[in-house]
């Protein structure tokens, strides 16, 4: 059955896309829609005392000004979780429409809703702001301290949440004579998704419910969240949801759904507008967890872990959204990855006065692979061991299962995704080549693999649920909860599909992408990197139901036993002879239209999925420094990953090369700063923040080591997020390899460079010592 | 939608001058691409603006009866890159201008905008600093011209009178004549940036290229508006073409420019910059002028 899996088949959406005929969210807006605003705190932390809205309300134009003073008493949650039955593990709710309390620079304050966007920006500008300041806390490890600005008082100690990991005895294991002890801190930055679409949504009133379109990830979830934000029933809330510019988990939260559908509310049920401007993006939708990795490993000279530590501090923002979720991804990868008899971990999440961290693409494993990778090179330099070898030796071996989930590593991924990597880069020859080079311009090589693991049971609700359709012409309409984001999802399903049910082309497949919670199957969205692993399950199990009622008609019409019927290429065939009965379109618009038995052939299920699957893979990556400009240039780039059987080569090499551009950001240039003495965001711009561009890359290659995912419904497994993982430290390693200086920060920019090689002595300004 | 009072077209360079005394308060909008970013962020949102984009007399590069290079204000970045007379005699500011934003930006973009936004860090300033242009702007009265190192007044601010515009950029021969360049846009990224540090040098070397007749130099982002490196010329000027003279130039910068510390880079790593910056720029300045530098 794989007449359609397999096969580089042009995307469902190609045409319209570029064409600029896709209809985006701001495509379907009404062009007489009232448009909102929203007005910002301009402190970092305090109370708002007093909004003056006088001037902006003789502005002409303006329909309406809402303050803090105006919301309801509610708070509500915002992350793109399922919703949990059990009041323990539900999301924490600690945000307002609107905020009294502001908590970091940019804080939602006031909404103005106008008759267009000059006057809706003019008034947001005249609004008078009195704040009472309170002192603030950007470091997630200076929250934590006695005496700490206190941002939610049921979190008096700043700290989310703190979890740990326990295993052997680590305080035993490191009295064992003759170990190396490594001891390091590793720090990644704040980063935001850069998504081509900034979130916008609009909202109006109809009979009697609130209607929003709106760019998300996650339509049903946030059905939920708006209807908990305003304390209406959930059926009272549709959401719609487009084709989507993006979203790298970003849009996997509730952003501005729950407040532009109160601000629609607030104005008779109008349609309102809420587009955020790139400026407000960066700092008030979510951003990457900034992270401070403390490792320390107890290493044997024969390159063996003895005991290892690890403590992670993740800056939560001002508000929980995700929380503590994405740090205690990275913790369990910590044990997992290189298994050690004695390991502590502890987590932790803190509240601190900057932007809210979310879900972003990764979901906290980019953060501790930086960490993780470049200090399994700088045990190998301590112990003088080849790291590629160290790696083959201690990385989670065939045969291993986590004790938690269940998964269980069935290949062996790792060594295939490093022999590819090396066949192309050419990398051991060039790892020995380039250590001991002198002279300003030097080049190097490094790699790292990555640990991922596909959706999220058993820690979170997985099912999906598909609808499908047969049409009077054999072809179909589907229907799944799984979004298409960008990622191609739509036209995978579509051959997935074609192939269960015997199609002859995937265009046969009409995959319904514009979703809406009122008559889409109920299904929690785009994350994880679950859509192809989750819906794979739904589409298959549906496909097999719709195809089971197609060939009982086929019996009733032929008198051929259903069993010995099946649907090959869109027609009826009877397998014990290969004779083609008829076409699938005769026998759909006999269903249709037949005078004695007329059925409308539709099938729709729902699959509990309790299985999760590794998907791992590497990076290597090379790289020229100029070491006088204190500069990277990535050269030769690869990144090889065992995603399962691809169902779209040329969709799933898309997925890496996008992992792997923000990879390289992630690695060299991109950082969101705050200003240390303010709180304030200082680069919230797309000319100040160094997204990286086509010219700063090489050609990415993509590459992949096909096993058959067994627990997956059509042998595949995540592809998303990976891509993204391995690249940062991959090229850490690189200029290691290049310059001998471990650099143990990201983003890896001339500022941080010039740093590091002013202090191991590869630059002297011997102008520099007379000044001081 | 932007927040515009007022925009007045002008359809020759007369008429702009009548607009500007009609309407004393509009800001000139040439291409747009630093206006309407401004408009949009509300720094110059609810004003009027006088656009003279559609002046076509202001486009193209002459050579003129003085033997100026002669570049009409709005010229745009990717005209001015592939014009034949800029190929031909000062090519380092064609690729100058060629680093500038994207292709979309250098095709909307004019030299006339970049320099009268008077901003430092513009990739077209500190190459035509370091060549002593000379601004032409006319007026009611007639056209003045002024060195362009007078046309910066400080950060943000130039010298155009109320009723004038800027209507040509002019590279006298002297200047231009048997001189090469290199521009160093030191950016933290290879595409869509602003310099953190831009260095323009060029030079003429003895007719037996073993001697510096002259050299100059010039800085974006050193200080609040592009400048010239006036003891680092005069370290180079005069000095054999050599690995010693290029080195000893390249740290005499350290005594004309002064960087400050920013959350976009340190003073100490825009210096080191700066000075390595100098070197390189040279460097490549006389393997143009047909010259060797030994070591």
């Amino acid at each position: 059955m794989s007449r359609n899996i397999g096969k580089s088949v042009a995307r469902v959406d190609a045409f319209d896309k570029v064409t600029g005929r896709a209809k985006y969210t701001d495509d379907r807006c009404d062009r007489g829609a009232l448009v909102a605003r929203v007005v910002r705190s301009t402190i970092a932390h305090g109370y708002v005392k007093s909004v003056d809205v006088s001037q902006a309300e003789k502005i002409p134009g303006v329909v309406k000004i809402v303050t803090c003073f105006d919301v309801p008493d509610i708070k509500f949650p915002t992350a793109g979780h399922p919703w949990s039955v059990e009041e323990a593990h539900q999301d924490v709710a600690d945000r307002r429409l609107l905020n009294r309390h502001v908590r970091y620079w940019g804080d939602d304050v006031a909404a103005v809703v106008a008759e267009d966007e000059v006057a809706a920006a003019q008034a947001a500008r005249a609004i008078k702001v009195e704040y009472e300041t309170l002192p603030f806390v950007l470091d997630p490890i200076e929250a934590m301290q006695p005496g700490a600005p206190v941002l939610h008082k049921e979190y008096p100690d700043n700290v989310l949440k703190h979890t740990s990991s326990r295993s052997g005895d680590y305080a035993a294991a490191i009295q064992e004579p003759g170990l190396i002890c490594v001891d390091k801190w590793y720090e990644v930055p704040t980063v935001q998704h850069c998504h081509i679409e900034n979130h916008i949504c609009f909202a109006y009133g109809e009979n009697g419910r609130i209607v929003v379109v709106t760019s998300t990830q996650i339509p049903h979830i946030v059905r939920r969240t708006v209807g908990q934000a305003l304390g209406i029933p959930w059926g009272n809330v549709q959401i719609i949801k487009p084709y989507i510019g993006g979203g790298f988990g970003n849009k996997q939260d509730t952003l501005y759904e729950p407040l532009c559908a109160w601000l629609s509310l607030q104005v008779g049920g109008r349609t309102v507008k809420l587009d955020i401007p790139r400026e407000d993006t960066f700092v008030s939708n979510r951003v990457r967890h900034a992270q401070k990795i403390h490792i320390i490993s107890w290493v044997r000279p024969d390159g063996t872990y003895a005991a290892r530590k690890l403590e992670l501090y993740s800056n939560q923002g001002a508000y929980a959204s995700h929380g503590h979720s994405i740090a205690a991804k990275g913790m369990g990868a910590f044990p997992q990855m290189y298994p050690c008899p004695n390991v502590e971990c502890d987590s932790y999440t803190v509240y601190t006065n900057r932007s809210t961290a979310g879900a972003m693409r990764g979901y906290g494993i980019p953060q501790v692979m930086f960490a993780f990778e470049s200090h399994t090179e700088d045990v190998c330099r301590r112990l003088g061991m080849d790291s590629l070898a160290f790696r083959r030796k201690n990385l989670m071996p065939v045969g291993y299962v986590d004790s938690f989930s269940k998964n269980e590593n069935y290949f062996d991924t790792f060594n295939q995704c490093f022999d590819k990597a090396i066949a192309y880069m050419d990398y051991e020859r060039k790892h020995r080549e380039y250590e001991n080079q002198t002279g300003p311009v030097r080049k190097g090589i490094g790699i790292a693999p990555f640990w991922y693991n596909t959706a999220v049971w058993p820690i979170s609700l997985e099912h999906s649920s598909c609808r499908m359709v047969l049409n009077q012409d054999g072809s179909i309409q589907l229907q799944v909860g799984e979004t298409e984001i960008g990622q191609g999802a739509d036209t995978a399903y579509a051959q997935m599909a074609a192939d269960v049910i015997g199609l002859k082309d995937y265009t046969d497949v009409h995959v319904q992408s514009c979703q809406d919670t009122d008559v889409t199957p109920f299904g929690l969205g785009a994350y994880a990197s679950r859509q192809t692993y989750t819906a794979g399950f739904s589409i298959r199990q549906t496909g097999l139901i719709l195809k089971d009622k197609i060939l009982e008609y086929a019996n009733e019409m032929t008198r051929v036993a259903k069993y010995d019927l099946d649907i090959v290429d869109s027609q009826i065939v009877r397998v014990t002879d290969g004779r083609v009965l008829m076409p699938l379109s005769q026998l759909a618009t006999e269903a249709f239209y037949s005078l004695t038995h007329s059925v409308h052939i539709t099938a729709e299920s729902t699959y509990q999925i309790k299985n999760n699957a590794y998907s791992f893979g590497c990076c290597c990556a090379e790289v020229e420094v100029d070491i006088p400009l204190c500069k990277v240039k990535v050269t030769k780039i690869i990144n090889v990953h065992d995603c399962g059987r691809l169902i779209n080569p040329a969709l799933a090499a898309a997925q890496v090369h996008g992992g792997m551009s923000m990879g390289i950001g992630y690695a060299l240039s991109e950082q969101l700063l705050f200003d240390p003495k303010t709180g304030r965001p200082l680069n919230n711009n797309l000319l100040d923040y160094k997204l990286s561009t086509v010219m700063d890359h090489p050609h990415l290659e993509a590459q992949f080591v096909e096993n058959y995912e067994p627990t997956s419904a059509f042998g595949t497994k995540a592809l998303g997020e990976p891509p993204a993982c391995p690249v940062a430290p991959a090229i850490r390693n690189a200029i290691l390899n290049a310059t001998g200086v471990e650099v143990d920060q990201a983003p890896m920019t001339p500022h941080v460079l010039y740093r590091r090689f002013c202090e191991e002595g590869l630059i002297h300004d011997s102008w520099r010592e007379e000044e001081q | 939608m932007y927040d515009i009072k007022a925009l007045y077209e002008a359809d020759s360079v007369q008429d702009a001058v009548r607009l500007r005394l009609e309407h004393p308060e509009a800001q000139i909008i040439a291409g747009g691409s630093d206006v309407l970013v401004q408009m949009r962020e509300g720094k110059r949102a609810g004003k009027e603006l006088i656009s003279i984009y559609m002046i076509d007399a202001l486009r193209g590069v002459t050579i003129d009866g003085e033997e100026n290079i002669r570049i009409g204000s709005l010229t745009s970045f990717s005209h001015i890159t592939k014009d034949p007379i800029i190929r031909k005699y000062i090519n380092v500011l064609g690729e100058a201008v060629d680093m500038v934003g994207g292709p979309q930006i250098r095709n909307i973009g004019t030299i006339g905008g970049n320099t009268c936004n008077g901003v430092t860090s513009a990739d077209s300033a500190s190459t035509l600093h370091a060549w002593e242009a000379i601004v032409e702007l006319t007026g009611q009265s007639g056209t003045r011209r002024v060195p362009i190192k007078d046309f910066y007044l400080s950060a943000g601010k130039v010298d155009i009178r109320p009723d004038e515009i800027q209507t040509a950029i002019l590279i006298p021969k002297e200047s231009y004549e048997n001189t090469y360049g290199y521009y160093f846009k030191y950016a933290m990224r290879n595409a869509m940036d602003i310099a953190t540090t831009g260095c323009s040098v060029n030079c003429r070397l003895s007719p037996d290229k073993g001697t510096f007749e002259r050299v100059r130099i010039a800085y974006g982002v050193a200080g609040p508006v592009p400048m010239r490196a006036p003891r680092a010329e005069t370290a180079a000027t005069g000095q054999p073409v050599s690995r010693a003279t290029v080195e000893r130039f390249a740290l005499t910068v350290l005594e004309d420019i002064h960087p400050r510390d920013s959350w976009r880079a340190s003073k100490a790593l825009r210096q080191h910059i700066a000075v390595e910056l100098a070197d390189r720029c040279l460097t490549e300045a006389v393997k143009r002028c047909g010259g060797e530098i030994d070591g």
